[in-house]
């Protein structure tokens, strides 16, 4: 699971109110170099939650000194766009799993799939 | 016929495959809003002809639309048509001379083909219509090998096979531009894909499909029900970035029974990743998960460029969804061999499309595009059972004709408005999806017409695969 598809999840347990982020509990994370895209990630900043995915990276080591409020001009700042090139894109969490913040349930990541389904009931 | 008019206005025609004759108009006319540019043909245009002329267009435009459809063969700049071999003559002698000059430069070379549509000609005839057109200032030498340039006269012979008429309805002749993808249909297949499945979307549609939702590089794809990902592998092809989902836990970890006909068990590694490895995408390759339709995991602000899938119906998968036992209305059997914990339940095809569409109101981009297939009892198929949104504008539907009695529509529709809270649930009580409303009654219709048996007995089992 990327860093990107987090941002963009939340947990659907039933009655949660406050479900994102997703905690991520990782025991496995790998980083695969990709070619850099500087196009598509500043057209993905702007739709990103920041706050989430700088926690999302600290939580797995990966944070690379980003600021925690979004800087102005991103788009012009390459060394900037490659750092969240890198936490978008190219660090992956292999095992481990996801836990609503509220309920407590955890969804299991295995060979880098989350598990999102829900018990009868949940 | 005339054809004199100003550097801006070429004409040039278009020269398209005739299969999936319903798909072409929307395919054509997404790849030229891609770059803004209108539909505009002649008057006598017919969309069922294998020759379009269009309009209004520069060569750049027509070259970026033969760099992604896979309904188009050929390009060509076209100077001049007509019903008889007269007429065709008059017109080339219209189309101004100073146009046709950088092309038939003494120290160039060239080639000349013909091409007959319904019509198969003699070596010796080809030759007599090539030599017929030594009025034109040609003054290059030939080239059959390799050379510079190639003009082609096309002749219309009707699309009636049991009528061929002495002579063409139509005679086109053109300096061909550039080729269409057709070669895609073939470098893509799923004979030669790593992993597929039982349901695996045919290749020349995937691209129809991300040609319809104008996918483009750098765009976030999605498809809810997402199988083994054929519709993201024809996605990353255009550039865009894919991602997935589903509720078969077997399916995305590339884990059970193969789908192959030799092959028992699927391998390590068939995953949907590996097939964008195959054909050199990895790089655009987001995620998938395992999740359940209906119960969307997004955040309420998450956004996709485009929403490309190809929802179950029931007859070779299953239409499952997460739920408790309590919600089924009616017990269903044993669902044997699935391996994941949640119970599913049958899936109602009007509320997979109704779902979808909300979903789509919600996720997508203004301007973004979902597509989609719906199956279609044809007996009682009207326009009306086409779900609407008030927020999704409907682009085209398109027939693909399956049996007698059934065929599945592709629908591609637009995001035009952002959904307002009245919005989601207005078409719920739509007596459009009410035709689906029955316990997998597309299901049921299948097998009925199919069989002649009457549906009771495909209605025990509604959780089968084939």
């Amino acid at each position: 699971m990327k860093l990107l598809t987090h941002n963009m999840l939340t947990s659907h347990v039933k009655g949660v109110t406050k479900g994102y982020p997703l905690i991520i509990k990782a025991t496995e994370v790998k980083v695969n170099e990709l070619e850099f895209n500087s196009q598509f990630v500043s057209r993905m900043i702007p739709k990103l939650e920041w706050g989430a995915l700088i926690q999302a990276a600290e939580w797995l080591g990966q944070s690379q000194d980003l600021p925690s409020t979004l800087i102005p001009d991103y788009e012009k700042d390459e060394e900037f766009l490659r750092k969240v090139h890198r936490i978008l894109l190219e660090v992956e969490v292999i095992e481990g799993s996801l836990q609503c913040p509220e309920s407590g349930r955890e969804f299991p990541i295995s060979k880098g799939v989350p598990n999102m389904l829900l018990n009868e009931g949940e | 016929m005339a054809l004199h008019c100003g550097r801006a206005c070429r004409q040039y025609l278009l020269h398209l495959a005739h299969d999936n004759v319903d798909f072409r108009l929307p395919e054509i006319k997404a790849l030229l809003s891609l770059r803004d540019r209108p539909f505009d043909t002649s008057e006598t245009f017919n969309e069922k002809s294998p020759f379009w002329q269009l309009n209004g267009l520069s060569e750049d435009d027509i070259r970026s639309v033969m760099s992604r459809t896979v309904c188009g063969k050929s390009a060509f700049e076209l100077w001049g048509h007509g019903t008889t071999t007269d007429e065709l003559k008059m017109s080339l002698l219209e189309y101004p001379a100073e146009k046709m000059a950088p092309y038939l430069q003494k120290n160039s070379t060239y080639k000349i083909n013909v091409y007959t549509f319904n019509k198969t000609l003699v070596f010796k005839d080809r030759i007599e219509k090539i030599d017929a057109l030594d009025f034109l200032p040609f003054k290059g030498t030939v080239n059959l090998k390799d050379p510079e340039h190639i003009f082609c006269l096309l002749e219309d012979y009707g699309s009636d096979p049991y009528d061929i008429p002495e002579e063409p309805f139509h005679m086109y002749f053109g300096r061909w531009i550039a080729d269409g993808q057709r070669e895609l249909i073939r470098s893509y297949s799923v004979k030669k894909r790593h992993f597929i499945g039982n349901t695996s979307m045919d290749a020349g549609l995937s691209f129809f499909m991300a040609n319809h939702a104008k996918v483009k590089a750098d765009d976030l794809v999605y498809d809810p029900f997402v199988g083994t990902g054929s519709l993201l592998v024809a996605c990353s092809r255009f550039g865009a970035y894919v991602c997935g989902t589903d509720i078969d836990y077997n399916t995305i970890h590339g884990v059970g029974k193969a789908s192959r006909k030799n092959q028992k068990w699927r391998g390590p590694d068939e995953n949907i990743r590996a097939n964008l490895r195959q054909y050199g995408t990895e790089s655009l390759y987001v995620d998938v998960m395992v999740s359940d339709a209906s119960k969307t995991v997004w955040r309420k602000n998450a956004q996709f460029d485009a929403i490309v899938t190809d929802p179950p119906y029931g007859i070779r998968e299953s239409t499952r969804r997460t739920g408790s036992h309590k919600d089924i209305i009616r017990p269903t059997e044993d669902f044997s061999g699935e391996s994941h914990v949640p119970v599913s339940m049958a899936y109602h095809l009007s509320d997979i499309f109704a779902d979808l569409l909300n979903f789509a109101a919600l996720h997508l981009v203004l301007g973004g595009r979902l597509v989609y297939w719906l199956p279609i009892y044809r007996p009682e198929y009207c326009e009306e059972m086409v779900p609407l949104h008030p927020c999704l504008t409907l682009i085209s539907n398109c027939e693909q004709t399956l049996s007698s009695h059934t065929s599945r529509r592709l629908l591609t529709m637009e995001k035009t408005k952002e959904p307002e809270d009245s919005d989601g649930l207005a078409h719920l009580a739509d007596p459009r999806f009410t035709l689906y409303q029955g316990h997998n009654s597309f299901r049921e219709k299948y097998f009925c017409g199919l069989t002649k048996k009457n549906g009771k007995d495909s209605k025990a089992s509604p959780g089968n695969k084939d």
